[in-house]
């Protein structure tokens, strides 16, 4: 049943209109997903959902099925069985991890913002104030600087007026500071507009200090929770905290305590947190 | 009636053609899809060859074939090769079966060169009727298509987040890029169809800040080159189809020149 999209769009509209009475607050929820690219399983089984205002990190190694989850959300790729309900009045803003434009389009800031709909000059004006970049508007998309590229992506996204803002690695490029500093907007914004944010990062040990929920993504989901606290010793600090004023942590993957997936999780789960977590005393 | 002289009718041709082909053109470059048009073009000489044998319109045997090549091409790609080796042999084999078909058509006295390297100055009232037919349902077909087309191209995802479906606006553009070829065939031929879509489009590149800035100083640079080649051909008594080409190219090394230039002194 769950390979036929129609059944599947049919389950998503009724379950989302018994959710609206349940759980108002719901925006996405996985049930037992399990996606397949060509047979061989990307996601197995991922229980997940998102709701109203959460800001969630997903962290896994390169291959760990982030970029999938996330396509599930969005609805470009159908699951292989299990099913995806979406709020059917989504708005979803998308910063994706690298926009590559070609050369041979000529596309100025202000009309980027205009796709795929129009909006007005005020508007367009608005959203780049939010994000910091005035000024812009009049300017080549292939001239902007890394950072400012990335801001005018989140600009666009925010023009949607999105209930869900999906930041697809969306820092890949810049450098520690650059990324903290566009972290801590996402920050501000959110506050200010109160939308989810669902962000995905390859980086195992940063995450936003303000999430509310880090998922550990690698196949499955290995396990998930509220970050740790930013750890208070001076040289953490001096690495992670003061040097990004807070914007990120490291998130403690505490393995000594038995989990839910503790006994599904591969060992190759546990090697890759090894590998990338810099482990905090505190 | 004016149209009754042939160099207006050829004017009017081939401005129908430059006008639907300039923002068709604009998207084959940024989508890299030249070889895309040239493949759908060099098909169409095997439509003009099964129109002949089964006795049906040119324009009809064209269009299914233009339409058949895009359609398969679309199909196959990313399914063991590359798109280039795959537009290569299907281009290429199309051609050459057109031709070998063709040679078959004992009955029918054909002047093949008229189909590769057109005949405008031949142009009548009916095939005017049906160049501008098919320039206005392209020009309809991308005004309507023209944002998610444009969101599409830019990036997949980006569209997919805003609720669109790539793949439906690739066959908009797939269908439109088929007329276009089989509404062109009379004016500059199979082989110089392409060099009229990208050619233009990648001269205006420089001079445009946006992608509708680009579409129209195509459509401009496109006019100015069949104004033109026609005047030439007249003067010099070149052939028609390649004079046209011939002045776009020299636009678009002017408009490169300048661009470096300009890029010089700033």
């Amino acid at each position: 049943m769950p390979q036929m999209p129609w059944l599947n769009r049919a389950a998503t509209a009724s379950e989302a209109v018994r959710n609206d009475t349940d759980t108002p607050q719901r925006l996405v929820t996985l049930r037992n997903v399990t996606l397949k690219h060509n047979s061989t399983p990307a996601l197995r089984n991922v229980d997940f959902h998102i709701d109203r205002g959460e800001i969630i990190t997903v962290v896994g190694p390169n291959g760990s099925g982030k970029s999938t989850l996330l396509r599930a959300v969005v609805g470009a790729l159908p699951p292989s069985t299990g099913f995806v309900q979406r709020n059917p009045k989504l708005r979803i803003g998308y910063v994706p991890q690298k926009l590559h434009i070609d050369p041979t389009l000529p596309l100025t800031v202000r009309r980027f913002l205009s796709l795929p709909h129009k909006v007005s000059d005020e508007q367009a004006q608005a959203a780049l104030e939010q994000v910091n970049v005035t000024g812009l508007a009049q300017r080549q998309m292939v001239g902007l600087s890394g950072g400012q590229f990335q801001r005018v992506l989140l600009a666009r996204a925010l023009l949607s007026e999105p209930d869900l803002l999906i930041l697809d690695e969306a820092t890949q490029g810049l450098d520690q500071p650059g990324s903290a500093a566009f972290y801590r907007l996402v920050e501000t914004l959110r506050r200010d507009l109160g939308c989810a944010i669902l962000m995905v990062s390859h980086e195992l040990h940063v995450v936003m200090a303000a999430s509310d929920r880090v998922i550990c993504l690698n196949g499955h989901i290995c396990c998930e929770g509220a970050p740790a606290q930013v750890a208070t010793a001076p040289e953490y600090r001096a690495l992670f905290g003061s040097g990004t004023q807070g914007a990120l942590a490291l998130y403690r993957h505490d393995h000594d305590h038995s989990h839910e997936h503790s006994t599904s999780c591969p060992d190759d789960c546990e090697q890759s947190h090894e590998d990338n977590i810099l482990r905090v005393k505190t | 009636m004016f149209v009754d002289d042939f160099l207006i009718r050829a004017a009017l041709a081939g401005l129908g053609v430059v006008f639907a082909a300039a923002p068709l053109g604009c998207f084959v470059v940024w989508r890299r899809m030249a070889y895309f048009g040239d493949a759908t073009a060099h098909a169409s000489i095997l439509g003009v060859a099964l129109a002949l044998a089964f006795d049906t319109s040119i324009f009809g045997g064209v269009l299914m074939m233009a339409l058949t090549m895009a359609l398969t091409v679309s199909t196959l790609s990313g399914r063991g090769y590359t798109m280039d080796t795959l537009l290569g042999v299907m281009a290429h084999s199309a051609l050459a079966f057109g031709l070998v078909a063709v040679s078959f058509l004992q009955g029918v006295r054909i002047d093949l060169m008229a189909y590769l390297f057109g005949d405008i100055l031949a142009v009548n009232l009916s095939d005017l009727i049906v160049i501008w037919s098919g320039a206005a349902l392209i020009l309809a077909l991308l005004y309507w298509r023209w944002s998610p087309l444009l969101t599409a191209t830019l990036n997949p995802e980006l569209a997919q987040a805003a609720g669109l479906d790539p793949k439906r606006e690739q066959l908009a553009l797939t269908i439109a890029l088929a007329i276009v070829v089989a509404v062109a065939i009379k004016v500059v031929g199979v082989l110089l169809i392409a060099a009229m879509l990208l050619i233009p489009a990648a001269a205006a590149r420089p001079l445009a800040k946006t992608p509708e800035q680009m579409v129209l100083a195509a459509a401009g640079l496109g006019a100015f080159a069949v104004i033109g080649g026609l005047n030439t051909s007249l003067q010099l008594d070149t052939p028609t189809g390649p004079s046209i080409v011939c002045v776009a190219t020299i636009l678009f090394v002017i408009s490169g020149v300048a661009r470096q230039i300009i890029r010089g002194r700033n």
